[in-house]
């Protein structure tokens, strides 16, 4: 599974990435995690609000940090 | 259902029967609300101190205000975040764009009130409304509006100074968003936008298909209040601290001497201040009732909370990847201009 956050940097972003990282890890489920911060590439996904998550390609998440519940419905597929 | 214990069906109240929910909450909410003002002095009476010393005076005030300011501000979080949930980036977007300036201007500014906005989103917010063609004033005027006219700093000031000030400020936070995002159109600063932004391609604004279920609106506001009231609680209480020491040590009238309505440059100078300082409008609040207190102008010490909100230099550093210096620069001189009007206005009517 390859997970991009996209972000230009400020806590919100941070915070994203250590909780998908947490759950991930605590499920056992292998991903590649990234971030982006260049924001040519995050308007490339269309994305107004950031942190913004795209998940093998599909933009599943924008603006604010996403829930526990949902990240962990993204981890369980 | 019947196998739920007590504690498990009132924690899933929200979930099971929402508009129950948000009944009681208000309920209690209000009852917790009413019974500070009296709690406060309850406990104050039981402590060994004298109620008319400057400690006794000092401690009234913090433990009747940290409640209160709390309380209130977690409720006005909560309603917002569930307004939020009806107006997404795309939704305001899809509204503003290709409408003539002027009314678009209105519309912009009071669609800053209640589409959720995070500074770090101004960027990639103001390229995606420059791509479905909405003016670059109108959405300056947006951009103005949205960090300035932010509930938790409406919450404060209801909470601390009355709803008329509150009324008053959003009321003039608007105008300086509307004024200022339309005169900036009229300068046709279009050519300004650095290239690459006017190199991306024209998107056509859809209003996206979120259709929210009321369990999930409320779940948004659970989430809005553990994000903004977890965050700035600490600044909050900080804050009011600070503000009870002031209340309860510093003579009367100490400020009218440096922020009071004589002292012309005050009012500059309160703008100046608010510049470098960022955001957290929460903890700064609560000093400026202290202050306002013992003899500070409210002209002028709105128009530092304004500046402080509106012109932040980190926010304008971020907006450097967007838009030349020279559109920056009479982004920042225009809001400027404004709030200073609103503050010497405010402190010659008053």
């Amino acid at each position: 599974m390859d997970i991009k956050v996209l972000g230009t940097g400020c806590a919100n972003c941070k915070n994203t990435i250590a909780l998908i990282e947490q759950i991930a890890l605590a499920k056992g489920v292998p991903v590649t995690l990234s971030k982006v911060e260049e924001l040519r590439e995050i308007m490339g996904y269309g994305v107004m609000s950031t942190p913004g998550v795209v998940i093998d390609g599909k933009v599943v998440h924008a603006g604010g940090i996403p829930s526990r519940g949902k990240v962990e419905q993204w981890l369980s597929v | 259902m019947s196998t739920l214990s007590l504690t498990e069906r009132t924690l899933q109240l929200p979930r099971l029967h929402p508009k129950l929910f948000l009944l009681v909450a208000t309920i209690l909410w209000w009852a917790l609300y009413q019974s500070l003002s009296p709690a406060s002095e309850a406990l104050v009476a039981a402590l060994p101190v004298d109620r008319n010393s400057a400690l006794g005076g000092a401690l009234q005030f913090f433990l009747y205000d940290t409640p209160k300011v709390l309380l209130l501000l977690t409720a006005v979080v909560f309603v917002m975040g569930m307004i939020n949930s009806y107006f997404t980036p795309e939704r305001t977007r899809a509204l503003l764009a290709g409408k003539t300036e002027g009314l678009a201007n209105v519309m912009a500014a009071s669609l800053g009130i209640v589409t959720p906005f995070c500074s770090c989103s101004a960027v990639p917010l103001f390229i995606g409304f420059v791509q479905a063609g909405v003016p670059l004033g109108v959405t300056f005027s947006f951009l103005i509006s949205a960090p300035m006219v932010n509930e938790v700093a409406l919450a404060l000031l209801f909470g601390l100074f009355g709803w008329k000030i509150a009324l008053l400020y959003m009321g003039l936070g608007l105008t300086v968003a509307i004024v200022a995002g339309w005169v900036i159109g009229r300068l046709k600063m279009e050519p300004y936008l650095e290239d690459w932004v006017r190199d991306m391609p024209r998107v056509q604004a859809t209003a996206g298909g979120d259709a929210f279920t009321l369990v999930e609106r409320i779940e948004g506001g659970f989430a809005s209040v553990r994000e903004i009231v977890g965050k700035v609680w600490p600044y909050i209480l900080a804050g009011i601290a600070i503000g009870a020491a002031i209340h309860g040590w510093v003579p009367e009238d100490f400020m009218a001497s440096i922020m009071g309505k004589e002292a012309w440059w005050s009012v500059p100078l309160a703008v100046l201040i608010g510049v470098p300082m960022y955001t957290n409008a929460a903890g700064i609040i609560p000093i400026v009732q202290a202050l306002l207190a013992k003899g500070a102008a409210l002209g002028t010490v709105l128009a530092f909370m304004m500046s402080v909100i509106a012109l932040s230099l980190p926010e304008m550093i971020i907006l450097r990847k967007v838009l030349k210096v020279r559109l920056i620069a009479t982004f920042a001189v225009v809001v400027a201009t404004g709030i200073l009007i609103v503050g010497y206005v405010f402190n010659a009517v008053l």
